[in-house]
């Protein structure tokens, strides 16, 4: 967006600090807009004075502009299960985040067998990656027409959408396009895709059924050309595909394409091209001579190039746990927002089943660290009490000289969890980071505190030294 | 005289240039003048006079040189006008409304940073007083990783294979390809160089750990030698990571492999950096500088080493830590390119080439454990595709961060990251024909 500060913002607003929108002050409310929390239409006084004053109006027009992102978001599909691509302000992550995550589709072809379809779409719906306390799934459905019939592809596509996922259309022919979108345009698919050479004839698509629209094109002023003339002619939701070129100079020049397209649009401002980006790790099962496994993971590495770097959707082939474990990862990871520390939930975890004899440890809710010492923890098969203290997210070292991991907070989370209920000693395990809080938090709780290692790798090692330990009071 | 943008906004700082409105630049954030002579005056008016782009321009290019843009004047807010559009192909089509299309010429927007990475080299041939067959050269840099339409990239990304001084547990897809060779460090090295390409070797002393065997400095140090001998390429050597310990261990390193220039892992904060950097100064060795995914303390460390110590700018490597994949990758990979653009932006701290430890990726339980300890996920598949996907993954994230070194472990991981760096730094050339998936049916 090319304001860049609340002030800047707070000169669009009423500047009466009434409070209508949920915020305290307008000021308050500048900092939302600037975070991306909220858009200009959450101010109620200036969407009403924009109905009664023209100049309120205008200056509601202007903030929305000011305030859009440089990347323009697009939405596919329909309802609950709607995503929405592109709406990238920056190019590196820390500059601000990432917003949408890019959306992975996976295909199907109307000439594949009906149960084979049935399966590969079920998977996509059903997927399922437990990540840092919730799911990961997977966006839609690609389906392919590889029949150039359109009764055919009118009938598939129909079927696809019964899964009710958002779906990418894919044929470069328009009567075959033409045929699916009288059956499922109202479920928003995304079209792909218009060419150089089929171009006005999905333009008229993309206008009369009103849906998102591919452009497919490696010669980018050729891209930005069909670009500007579908925006010309009034279409507004465009993702743009510079062409996804598998392996060796092409997948080179692939990687420059997309940059320079990303790029050019954040910093240069060029409207023209600053559209979603889609890339199509698919086309690495195009590679000759080589098994479906070396397929799979090539198709992988390209998917993860360009997570990392602004592809906003794709389209997949591998469904195998071993190339989809990775990607959603991957996102996940990527498009964490970092202006939030990651937290988990505070309280008490049992790992390996732990017994009233298992040594009770102590840790942070920041998610690093709180992952770090639970997997060194459970891949040691070490039997555990853990518990996870409240520090705001912030991890052992930082919390103890911040004062955010202090004797009375263990206290109450001893007492919070009921570990004393769990366990048959009073022996805490302490990160060695936090050494200096021993005396302290014996004095609180009344447990005998014990310093661990300052890595939680080296837990088991402690531990064999250490636990049980040598005199129980 | 050629002045960067940088440059210029210092002299406008300089001389208390409280707006900037007229005066616009160019997108290449480069200034040139005729004559060194120019007053600053003349040259304002010159600049306001000459140069065509919109005020916006300016902040975006701020903001990519890390201006903190809000402290600059404010700058008017110049929607971009509309720019003309020459029309070219004006087709008529029976019974419909003609459609043009749209003439537009895409003009990549230029990004050039004022510094490089250092280029730093590991391993010293004989002429050089070691013995190495070959050497490794890592950073050089001039913009971000594999922008090879930015700037070439004089030294591709490496990989060291990991090996160690005693028989560790490994996971089992690490593990089944070297249980013949786990027992002999020499034998280890060789198969990591022979049978999976490994650019350099990494021998990590972890029986040194006094929680392990507490070998000695000296007797480690003799397996350092063997290696030496047993392959031709540049070493890395670890310690124990025990922050008492490791000083010792590789000072002694340093002695035995003098004017061999091998990386000695690490100097952390923690620890005696004095004592490791001025082993590395004295022998002729490089430095790896490791600190906990924070910009800050990598900044400290390496100034401590350069400055306190006195080690040559040439002789430092940065590990800023690699959290693997689902646990931290975020936090490490952001650091690492925040690291590398301020070091390219001109922070001469944090202009060194990045290591990283991709070998963590195996410390994640979907790396190895055999299925999801969680009843309702989906199912994870076979380890053995698993694991190795995760290092890869791992590793290609930080190699678009702008790592310079890998430490690897799983030879399939190793080869295909290879292949990745070999593609984008423009070192294969087969390329086929991209369109036919569309269609294909199977």
């Amino acid at each position: 967006m090319k304001l860049k500060s609340p002030l800047e913002v707070y000169k669009y607003l009423p500047q009466t600090n009434c409070g209508e929108c949920g915020y305290g002050t307008c000021m308050s409310f500048a900092a939302h807009i600037i975070d991306r929390s909220i858009k200009p239409h959450d101010c109620p006084p200036l969407v009403k004075g924009a109905e009664e004053n023209p100049d309120v109006k205008k200056k509601l027009e202007q903030l929305i502009e000011l305030t859009s992102p440089e990347v323009a978001e697009v939405v596919i599909g329909s309802g609950d299960s709607a995503i929405k691509i592109g709406g990238e302000d920056v190019l590196h992550r820390h500059e601000l985040t990432y917003f949408n995550p890019t959306a992975f589709f996976y295909d199907v072809w109307d000439t594949m067998d009906e149960k084979e379809l049935d399966e590969r779409c079920s998977k996509v719906v059903e997927y399922k990656k437990f990540y840092v306390g919730r799911y990961l799934t997977l966006e839609g459905i690609a389906v392919r027409c590889t029949s150039n019939d359109p009764d055919k592809f009118r009938k598939v596509v129909k079927k696809v959408a019964g899964y009710g996922k958002p779906m990418i259309l894919i044929s470069l022919n328009p009567d075959c396009m033409k045929a699916a979108l009288e059956e499922v345009a109202e479920q928003r698919p995304l079209i792909y895709a218009a060419t150089r050479d089929n171009w006005k004839d999905f333009l008229k698509l993309a206008l009369d059924f009103n849906v998102p629209v591919v452009i497919r094109e490696k010669d980018l002023d050729m891209l930005k050309s069909l670009a500007a003339t579908f925006k010309q002619q009034g279409v507004k939701d465009i993702v743009l595909d510079p062409v996804t070129e598998p392996i060796g100079e092409g997948l080179k020049g692939t990687f420059e394409r997309v940059i320079q397209l990303r790029r050019t649009a954040i910093l240069g401002g060029d409207k023209d091209i600053a559209y979603p980006i889609m890339i199509t790790p698919i086309a690495a099962w195009l590679v000759k001579d080589a098994d479906n496994i070396t397929k799979a993971y090539w198709e992988t590495v390209i998917a993860s190039i360009f997570i990392v770097k602004y592809g906003d959707i794709m389209i997949f082939r591998s469904l195998e746990p071993y190339t989809v474990m990775p990607t959603v990862t991957l996102r996940a990871n990527i498009y964490t927002d970092p202006r939030t520390p990651v937290q988990v939930e505070p309280g008490l975890r049992e790992i390996n089943n732990p017994t009233p004899d298992s040594p009770v440890f102590i840790t942070t809710n920041f998610a690093l660290t709180y992952y770090t010492v639970e997997s060194d923890l459970s891949s040691a098969n070490i039997k555990g009490w853990l518990l996870v203290l409240d520090t705001g997210g912030l991890g052992v070292e930082v919390s103890v000289a911040g004062g955010q991991f202090t004797a009375s907070k263990v206290k109450e989370l001893i007492d919070k969890t009921g570990i004393e209920q769990k366990v048959n000693h009073r022996y805490l395990v302490i990160p060695g980071l936090a050494a200096r809080l021993q005396g302290a938090i014996e004095d609180e709780t009344g447990w005998k505190v014990l310093v661990g290692p300052t890595d939680s790798g080296r837990i088991k090692g402690w531990l064999d030294e250490n636990w049980p330990p040598k005199s129980k009071e | 005289m050629k002045l960067t943008l940088e440059e210029f906004l210092e002299l406008l700082r300089k001389y208390n240039i409280e707006s900037l409105e007229g005066i616009k630049i160019e997108g290449d954030l480069e200034i040139e003048i005729e004559s060194d002579n120019v007053d600053v005056g003349t040259f304002l008016a010159s600049v306001a006079h000459e140069l065509t782009m919109a005020a916006q321009h300016i902040t975006n290019a701020l903001r990519l040189l890390g201006y903190p843009v809000e402290s600059l004047p404010t700058l008017p807010q110049v929607p971009q006008p509309p720019q003309p559009q020459p029309v070219v192909e004006k087709i008529e089509e029976a019974g419909a409304p003609s459609l043009e299309l749209v003439k537009a010429k895409f003009t990549p927007y230029k990004v050039e940073y004022p510094n490089a990475i250092q280029e730093v080299q590991l391993g010293a041939t004989k002429s050089e007083g070691g013995s190495r067959e070959k050497v490794v050269k890592l950073g050089g840099e001039k913009s971000l990783p594999f922008y090879l339409f930015d700037a070439p990239q004089p030294n591709l990304p490496v990989i060291s294979i990991d090996i160690f001084d005693r028989k560790i547990p490994l996971p089992k897809a690490v593990r089944e390809h070297y249980g013949d060779v786990m027992e002999d460090p020499a034998e280890w090295a060789k198969k990591a160089v022979k049978e999976f390409g490994a650019d350099l070797v990494t021998v990590h002393l972890i029986s040194t750990d006094p929680l392990l065997d507490d070998t000695p400095a000296r007797e480690a140090a003799k397996v350092v030698e063997e290696v030496l001998q047993a392959v031709k390429v540049p070493l890395v050597v670890g310690g124990s990571g025990n922050k008492e310990k490791d000083p010792e261990v590789l000072e002694k390193v340093a002695e035995v492999a003098e004017g061999e220039r091998v990386m000695l892992a690490s100097a952390t904060l923690d620890m005696d950096w004095e004592r490791i950097g001025n082993a590395a100064k004295k022998y002729g060795h490089v430095v790896l500088s490791w600190t906990q995914l924070d910009v800050n303390s990598q900044k400290t460390l390496n100034r401590y080493l350069l400055k306190k110590v006195g080690l040559p700018r040439d002789s430092l490597v940065m590990d800023p830590t690699t959290a693997a994949l689902g646990y931290g990758l975020d936090y490490a990979f952001t650091n690492m390119e925040r690291i590398r653009i301020s070091g390219l932006k001109g922070d001469t701290d944090l202009a060194f080439p990045i290591s990283s430890g991709t070998t963590n990726a195996w410390g994640v339980r979907e790396a190895w454990m055999k299925e999801s300890p969680l009843e309702d996920e989906s199912p994870w598949g076979p380890r053995e595709l698993r694991g190795p996907m995760w290092e890869i993954v791992t590793g290609l994230t930080l190699a678009l961060a702008g790592v310079d070194l890998f430490m690897m472990m799983h030879p399939g991981a190793v080869a295909v990251l290879k292949e990745v760096i070999n593609t984008l730094g423009g070192k294969v050339k087969e390329t086929i024909e991209a369109d036919d998936w569309i269609l294909m049916e199977e």
